[in-house]
């Protein structure tokens, strides 16, 4: 026997503007490619800045999603994130030095072998960092905004330094592996090997977030707790140690980036991850504080618009993104996909 | 009688610079439904909170099922077998209806026929299983973050005025449900502003004032004293009771 009076309550369609409106974040991504598409007219060129700009995109999602989770969690701005980018890279490239015969090889599968460790290292560095940078600097000044700003900038010096301590001060430059070097040709237009391959490690990585995210109970746990943290603990839920999770997983992914993005450039420096931080923060804003879905789109609308606009206007690329944001700002002032905090 | 499942023994809460609770003594009856009343303002969810542990007690003690959880994190009493609902109902707003039951059940997955029963005491929960719950209606998002907190068995359920604000017929509903946790073993504490509600569910009442508990026994005893109601909350729950 039902409980209750019968009741079968319906949602009102929406209409054609507001089905629009709640499509028009996922839409921007393809919205701009046509415009650039038409905006640079050669379709060889298009394609190349397309790709580039897609390959710069993935990078700075991987580094911005454990930032934008970790704000989004536990209300925590860490400008030390940078410095995870930088050790990562640091790390990265020595394994890669360290396998100079395996990246220097005519051979794929010893290129990617080496590629492969050098990011697990980079990735259990930064981890294990973060899991410290957490602990000690962090947990301190948990609902302090201020302190956070001005301890983490401290943590992200501290970090910087010590790079130069152990790696010296200069840049160092590395090589590509060598069957990544040069590039492929696809109806006329050339395309880098290793932009085609950041690209694929970028949308991999997003899809396998968003399947932890969307069907795993953690995942679960994690998008609750960006929501209504107090009420995840209600329910019994231990959200410290999910946070911390999180925030390993996070530096982890930076110090990915942090690899991927010196091999993009070819060169590495400790002020590097400082340096990405300023497009870190701008994708995690745009993309609304705490949604991994925003960070992705946001990141692969800056990597888009800051390729194609270097090409049409090169001065103008440098204020592309502020502009970028500043639009996005005034059309939805939390971000592209905000996440609805409780209150 | 035997041992309560929950007893608070001197309770001070501050909020900020507010002193809330001014020692609060409270006895919950094991399996039964205790109502927590009062004026607007009293103490009754900054009591609820400081049971659950989201604002810490400034002294006193919680003793729950044999236990003292005084010092116990949030998430250590849910874990405990305390329910929580709060007054908000800590709905997850971009979950589905579906995510935020899953999340009721912290030791595995949704048992099917523990299911089964909630979408039979809560039908509008089943239509709307894998919309967001955000798109909910008030009384609906009601049922969920009571279903929610059903959606395996706890020992103890702290339940903030489920029915503030809801049609008559799904507060019946609410009432219906909460009858059949009760005849399950459950013991509950709830915050009601409604007397007919609070006189039709409850075995036992507790009258807060000033951030005290000035009055404990039995409802019936309450329900049928209209000077004791006058006494105790400074109003005449003639209309109410009619």
């Amino acid at each position: 026997m039902t409980l209750a009076p019968d009741h079968k309550p319906t949602f009102a369609d929406l209409t054609l503007g507001e089905r629009l409106g709640k499509a028009m974040p996922v839409l921007l991504v393809p919205i701009l490619v046509v415009l650039g598409f038409i905006a640079i007219g050669v379709p060889s060129s298009w394609l190349t800045l397309t790709v580039s700009g897609l390959a710069m995109g993935m990078m700075i999602f991987i580094m911005a999603s454990g930032l934008t989770l970790v704000f989004g969690l536990m209300d925590v701005i860490n400008f030390g994130h940078g410095a995870f980018i930088s050790v990562g890279a640091f790390v990265g490239v020595s394994v890669l030095i360290a396998l100079g015969d395996w990246t220097g090889a005519a051979s794929l599968l010893l290129n990617m072998s080496a590629i492969s460790l050098a990011v697990l290292a980079a990735m259990a560095v930064t981890g294990a960092l973060g899991w410290g940078f957490e602990r000690v600097i962090v947990k301190p000044v948990y609902g302090a905004h201020l302190k956070q700003i001005l301890v983490t900038v401290g943590g992200l010096i501290v970090i910087e330094q010590l790079i130069h301590v152990i790696w010296g001060p200069d840049e160092i430059f590395i090589n590509r592996p060598e069957m990544l070097k040069g590039a492929v040709t696809f109806a006329g237009a050339a395309m880098e090997k290793y932009r085609l391959l950041a690209v694929g490690i970028g949308l991999v990585l997003f899809i396998a977030m968003r399947m932890v995210l969307r069907r795993t109970k953690i995942g679960l746990i994690v998008r609750a707790g960006v929501e209504n943290g107090p009420m995840v603990e209600a329910l019994g839920y231990r959200l410290r140690l999910v946070f911390i999770g999180v925030f390993v997983a996070g530096s982890a992914l930076a110090g990915l980036g942090g690899v991927m993005w010196g091999l993009y450039q070819e060169v590495i420096t400790a002020g590097m991850g400082e340096e990405m931080m300023v497009l870190v923060f701008i994708v995690a804003i745009i993309g609304g504080l705490g949604s991994v879905e925003g960070a992705f789109i946001g990141a692969l609308l800056v990597g888009l618009l800051q390729n194609y606009v270097a090409f049409l206007e090169p001065k103008l690329a440098l204020v592309s993104n502020i502009a970028l944001m500043t639009a996005i700002l005034m059309w939805r002032p939390q971000g592209m996909l905000p996440v609805v905090k409780a209150k | 009688m035997s041992d309560p499942i929950l007893s608070l023994n001197g309770l001070h809460t501050d909020i900020a610079q507010y002193h809330i609770l001014q020692g609060v003594d409270l006895v919950v009856p094991r399996g039964q439904v205790t109502m927590l009343l009062g004026r607007n303002g009293v103490g009754k969810t900054t009591t609820l909170k400081s049971i659950m542990g989201q604002w810490a007690a400034k002294s006193g003690e919680i003793h729950y099922d044999g236990q003292d959880i005084t010092r116990l994190s949030v998430s250590a009493r849910a874990r405990a077998g305390i329910g929580f609902v709060p007054e908000d109902m800590g709905i997850f707003r971009d979950l589905t209806v579906e995510e935020n039951m899953v999340l009721g059940c912290t030791s595995g997955p949704l048992d099917p026929k523990r299911k089964d029963w909630l979408l039979s005491a809560f039908p509008a929960l089943g239509t709307f299983w894998r919309s967001e719950a955000g798109n909910l209606s008030g009384g609906q998002k009601q049922m969920l973050s009571i279903a929610r907190a059903m959606a395996e068995d706890r020992k103890l359920y702290l339940i903030d005025e489920p029915t503030k604000g809801l049609a008559p017929a799904i507060v019946s509903t609410m009432a219906r449900a909460l009858r059949e946790l009760k005849a399950q073993g459950a013991s509950i504490l709830l915050v009601e502003q409604n007397f007919s509600v609070a006189r039709a569910l409850g075995d036992s009442a507790a009258v807060m004032d000033d951030g005290r508990v000035i009055w404990n026994g039995a409802m019936s005893e309450l329900a049928e004293n209209k000077d004791l109601q006058e006494r105790l909350m400074g109003l005449s729950m003639e209309g109410a009771l009619r």
